[in-house]
């Protein structure tokens, strides 16, 4: 066996896989007994950033339906979040099944209309929902805090654990986060997950082999929701500080801009793109001190120019090339030279 | 009783008429053939079959059940699989996930809840519809492509895809929509094989439309004709090829 038939084994591929994974979960809980808490506290924003992705990439990658407004549900999950905690005084985790539950109820909700809508209708439909939540959160003072917004304490490890604040908040995040990506992967990769796949390939053809397109379509969007939700969640916990300005259009528009860079339909994508997009501001500030904004859309062109299927499809293809032997044409088909079929 | 029974069925799109008052029958067992030139109704028929048209007027019987009454992503259930004129296939899925698709309705024990968690249900679920895929796979020569995407494979190949992913749904009643269509010579021998011995092995029904005519009357028991909405004959192959009516309707009249 050569080397590459080595990697093409499955059974090779299935060891190799558990071993990057170990080794991720290694560096992950080593990374915030090392780095300082300015570092931790930017990798806990990856995290967070990464499941309301994940969540829209289930909805847009995966079942082919656009959202704009996915900064909405991440505005409900962190505004129950913090109207619980700080006007009803909650313990902090026992939050997370309300928020989940209620996101969940309206992303539900959300995806009864979105039936009869498709790409570019859909998208304006929810982006008005992404632009109508803040002036809505300014209203409702009572629970929200109105413009002001609401403080909440930030939950603190027990004693007994010794964890600094960044440390516990990472750990926080890095738990969600497993179980965030855990649940997408057994789901896209099920039956349910081939229907939501088959719907956004042919919706015809997916309900004639017995796909249920309201059931799929609805509870897709509920999910997605969720996760936006509990990211939401997440986000109060680590900033201590829910306002209306918090949850604009922009964030809408930067869930699904780092969607599209890590890489439409794939569950590692929404980690990567979750990465570039917090990282670029920073970047973009070192290039250009004076407008932050025009490098950093500069910087997100070149990223779609030079990998157009994202940061996983780039990933994809060069693991592709790895694999193939060298400059032999892709395995032949059983009976593949009488196939060369067409219109005779 | 017949499995299939179509029964004066009509439709019509604003003022043309699709399909106007046909009615046949399509036995247990055997092969049925749907010929006529085109726009002559005949996939219209079958979207009314699959429930995707809902006609004007008529009945649809299949095994006794009234299948105007069921909603289209049910009738898969009841044992009536289709492949499409044009291809159906999810493109970007690989060949072994699209067959699992024509599994989904005999998956109950996965759902949105269930999924996630990979309950033992699903496990067990999966692991047993997947070696019944592969065997189907297998049986249809598809082993080697399994794992690739249905984007970019051989036409001949796609068309086995299909029959396979139809064929995962355990039907009683297959509905072919133009599978010679585009297959060279060789291949429409090997299909005509294919769906002889397919139709033993599974115990199938098959209603056929095809415009290769060797094809059509090399498998059929019976053969049923339409133009321009209307059956204008049915009857066995050596009928169907002498009914003056059919003559006319593909060569055009005497004049």
């Amino acid at each position: 066996m050569t080397w590459r038939e080595r990697l093409r084994d499955p059974t090779t591929q299935r060891w190799l896989r558990i071993a990057v994974f170990v080794a991720m979960l290694g560096i992950a809980l080593w990374a915030p007994f090392y780095f300082t808490p300015f570092r931790v506290f930017q990798f806990t924003r990856v995290l967070i950033f990464a499941i309301a992705v994940l969540g829209l990439g289930l909805l847009t990658g995966f079942n082919g339906q656009i959202s704009l407004g996915h900064g909405a549900f991440f505005a409900i999950g962190a505004y129950t979040a913090a109207a619980l905690m700080e006007k009803a005084g909650w313990p902090f985790l026992l939050v997370v099944p309300v928020a989940l539950l209620i996101t969940f109820a309206l992303g539900y909700g959300v995806g009864i209309p979105a039936l009869r809508l498709h790409g570019l209708y859909l998208a304006l439909v929810t982006l008005a929902l992404a632009v109508v939540t803040p002036p809505i959160l300014k209203r409702f003072s009572g629970i929200t805090g109105g413009a002001m917004g609401l403080n909440i304490d930030i939950p603190q490890a027990p004693a007994w654990t010794g964890l600094a604040e960044d440390q516990f908040l990472y750990l926080l995040a890095l738990v969600a986060a497993i179980a965030a990506f855990a649940l997408a992967r057994n789901l896209v990769d099920s039956r349910t997950g081939r229907a939501m796949i088959a719907i956004r390939e042919d919706e015809l053809a997916a309900e004639t082999m017995g796909v249920d397109l309201a059931r799929v379509k609805t509870l897709a969007f509920a999910w997605s929701a969720m996760y936006a939700g509990l990211a939401g969640v997440l986000f109060t916990w680590t900033i201590g500080f829910v306002s209306p300005e918090s949850f604009t259009i922009t964030l809408s528009i930067s869930i699904l801009a780092a969607l599209v860079v890590g890489g439409l339909g794939s569950i590692w994508g929404a980690l990567l793109g979750a990465a570039f997009l917090v990282y670029l501001p920073s970047v973009a500030d070192d290039l250009n001190q004076a407008a932050p904004g025009i490098a950093f859309g500069a910087l997100l062109i070149i990223a779609m120019y030079v990998f157009p299927g994202g940061i996983a499809g780039l990933a994809r293809r060069l693991w592709g090339r790895l694999l193939a032997p060298p400059r032999a044409p892709a395995p032949a088909t059983a009976g593949a030279s009488t196939e060369e079929g067409g219109e005779p | 009783m017949s499995l299939l029974e179509i029964d004066r069925v009509g439709l019509r799109f604003g003022g043309i008429v699709a399909l106007d008052g046909v009615s046949f029958a399509v036995e247990r067992g055997q092969i049925c053939g749907l010929i006529g030139p085109n726009g002559a109704g005949k996939t219209t028929l079958f979207n009314c079959v699959t429930r995707h048209y809902t006609p004007d007027e008529g009945t649809i019987t299949y095994d006794g059940r009234d299948i105007l009454t069921v909603e289209p992503h049910e009738v898969i259930g009841l044992g009536i699989a289709r492949t499409f004129q044009n291809l159906g296939l999810f493109e970007l899925m690989t060949v072994r996930d699209n067959v699992l698709v024509g599994a989904h309705h005999r998956m109950t024990a996965t759902n949105f809840v269930t999924a996630p968690l990979r309950l033992p249900g699903v496990r067990a679920e999966e692991r047993r519809v997947r070696a019944d895929v592969d065997a189907l796979l297998d049986r249809l020569d598809l082993t080697a492509v399994a794992d690739r995407p249905a984007q970019g494979l051989p036409l001949g190949t796609l068309k086995r895809v299909e029959l396979a992913r139809a064929l995962a749904s355990q039907p009683r009643l297959l509905l072919l929509d133009e599978p010679a269509n585009g297959l060279n010579h060789a291949e429409v021998e090997e299909l005509q094989d294919v769906v002889l011995r397919l139709r033993e092995d599974f115990d199938l029904t098959v209603l056929v439309v095809e415009h290769h005519m060797a094809f059509v009357m090399s498998i059929s028991d019976a053969v049923v004709c339409l133009n321009f909405g209307q059956e204008i004959a049915s009857g066995t192959p050596d009928e169907i090829r002498q009914d003056p009516a059919v003559i006319e309707a593909y060569l055009g009249p005497d004049t």
